[in-house]
């Protein structure tokens, strides 16, 4: 492998499609294909792996689809550039176009590969945030971790504490520090984590209960219980409320 | 297929209004029949009204409030139920007229009976001639709009597919091509009348070869159909829609894949597909899916009316659809 050579990761959960883009590329000059994944886990994953320069990523994929791969993708370092690949997803093609992002049709020609290869690049913010009303939950957060994309499952999260510049992400097995906000996490995801407190969401999936605490200077205060990890998470007065509807 | 006569929608507005406006034109011919000169005309027709409207309206209400019963009871019946009910209307009008204004205020009552059984019968058989003319349309559009609605995604990465094939497996390209071309061929039929279900499930068997090559292992079927009855006659396109949802929702967005059940079986006459695909909750966009149940549910009801039924079900982890329909055998077999 020369350096001179562009390195390619192409994702798409059917094979043939796979197939297909790996004998197109074959016969295109100076790059090669340094992985291929079946979904947006492995492209991440197969990604750190690999260091490609580019991604050719399908949309519309099982577990984690290309869009969502994208945006975590982004934290790789050096980020690599995008292109995405679809048969036919009317929305996506519409924010695509409206954002000069530059997308395959399948099935793809092989003149048409190559001008997007020669143009491919990293995804600018304003695509960035195109890309994010496409698909309004993601499924995945991600950390960035020495070079890594590390995801975590939003169904592993039991609760996010801001502190200071970052947001403390717990799940079972440990924490992460993400740099999302509490209150973008809180819009995106709506119902799934209830404000507990002025710096703290909660999963409602992971509350086991509640109790009341007494102080020894003689104050009170309700705590949540969680399921899988020991903690409490203290209910301040103001949000004491979302606990009654909880009850209810 | 000539269309059974059916009253119209008395509870549907356009219908009532219908009735109004026609009613009173009549009544403005006969105003200007009665007048000698133009002057005439307009007191002439306020007498007629006079005696008109109170009917009209009073006829609208009482097949607004009859209009669940007269649509169970055979056309003919509804019919000389209808009539009846207006020569009472009139009759009382006429009667009420009567101990209000005096008896020599109106003409005699067999006047006013003849006329209300001219009237209703002009009404009733105008409504029955609009039917007929209409019907053919609404039928017509529905399928149109069922044909268009081939999913563009199962079409372009079929294609794909196929040309990723064409160099390593010229034979499997082939055959996905023939298959391919059937299953188009059938989309784009007439599809007016009953076909086989041994038929349909041919085509389904072509269309689940054509996803297989896609999704490989990833995609199972399971085939319930000892039972089956292979003369049934069934609307075509039923069950290949439903596939294809199932694929599109149950199999796609499920990493290992998922299975498909195809249960079919006659029981008392009748003949029952279920139809079931793992379900998980993330994945709810099921506005295509509404779509085609809608679809498929209209054309069953205008095939077999109130016999046929869709019902579907989402459990925990799997999605269900079950149709019931008449089991008429294959008369040309």
């Amino acid at each position: 492998m020369s350096a001179a050579q562009l390195k390619i990761l192409i994702a798409d959960d059917e094979a043939p499609a796979r197939n297909r883009l790996r004998e197109l590329l074959s016969e295109i000059a100076d790059v090669v294909v340094v992985a291929e994944a079946k979904n947006g886990k492995e492209v991440l994953a197969l990604a750190a792996e690999t260091s490609p320069n580019l991604l050719l990523l399908d949309i519309r994929m099982p577990e984690m689809d290309g869009l969502e791969a994208a945006e975590h993708a982004q934290k790789l370092e050096p980020p690599p550039a995008i292109v995405f690949a679809t048969a036919f997803d009317a929305y996506a093609m519409q924010a695509f176009d409206k954002n000069a992002v530059d997308y395959l049709l399948k099935p793809v020609r092989l003149e048409r590969l190559q001008t997007a290869i020669l143009k491919a690049r990293t995804l600018l913010p304003a695509q960035l945030e195109a890309l994010k009303a496409l698909h309004p939950q993601r499924s995945h957060f991600s950390v960035s971790e020495r070079g890594r994309v590390f995801l975590v499952p939003v169904a592993d999260v039991i609760y996010l504490r801001a502190e200071l510049k970052y947001v403390t992400l717990r799940s079972k097995e440990r924490e992460y520090l993400i740099e999302d906000s509490l209150i973008t996490i809180e819009q995106e995801f709506g119902e799934r984590f209830l404000r507990l407190h002025r710096n703290c969401l909660v999963a409602q999936a992971y509350i086991r209960g509640y109790e009341k605490h007494h102080a020894p200077d003689g104050e009170c205060h309700w705590v949540v219980l969680l399921k899988e990890v020991p903690e409490t998470i203290a209910v301040s007065r103001r949000q004491q409320h979302v606990l009654r509807e909880l009850g209810n | 297929m000539q269309p059974a006569a059916r009253l119209p929608d008395l509870r549907n507005l356009g219908v009532s209004l219908r009735i109004l406006l026609l009613t009173n034109l009549m009544a403005l011919i006969a105003a200007i029949l009665r007048s000698g000169n133009l002057n005439e005309i307009l007191p002439a027709l306020a007498e007629l009204s006079a005696a008109l409207q109170p009917i009209l309206l009073l006829s609208l209400l009482l097949l607004y409030a009859c209009q669940p019963v007269l649509k169970r009871l055979p056309y003919r019946w509804s019919v000389l139920v209808i009539l009846a009910l207006e020569l009472l209307i009139s009759s009382l009008s006429y009667y009420f007229a009567i101990s209000i204004f005096g008896p020599d205020s109106m003409p005699p009552l067999s006047h006013s009976l003849i006329l209300t059984l001219v009237i209703t019968g002009i009404l009733l058989g105008y409504f029955n001639l609009r039917q007929r003319a209409l019907s053919p349309a609404v039928t017509e559009a529905r399928l149109q709009a069922l044909q268009a609605r081939i999913r563009p995604h199962f079409l372009f990465n079929s294609i794909n597919a196929v040309i990723s094939m064409l160099r390593s497996d010229p034979k499997r390209a082939e055959t996905a091509l023939m298959d391919m071309a059937d299953l188009f061929r059938v989309l784009m039929a007439d599809n007016r009348d009953l076909v086989p279900l041994a038929q349909e499930l041919a085509l389904c068997r072509q269309y689940l070869a054509l996803e297989k090559i896609r999704l490989e292992e990833r995609l199972a079927i399971v085939w319930k159909i000892d039972s089956m009855p292979p003369d049934a006659m069934i609307p075509p396109l039923v069950l290949q829609p439903l596939l294809e949802n199932a694929v599109y929702h149950g199999i796609e967005p499920m990493p290992e894949g998922g299975e498909i059940t195809i249960n079919i079986y006659a029981s008392h006459d009748q003949v029952h597909l279920l139809l079931t695909n793992p379900y998980h909750k993330q994945n709810e966009h099921h506005n295509g899916n509404k779509m085609a149940l809608t679809n498929i549910r209209e054309r069953l009801a205008l095939h077999f009316d109130a016999e046929a039924q869709l019902t579907s079900k989402i459990s925990e982890h799997s999605y269900q659809v079950h149709i019931v329909i008449p089991y008429h055998r294959n008369k040309a077999a």
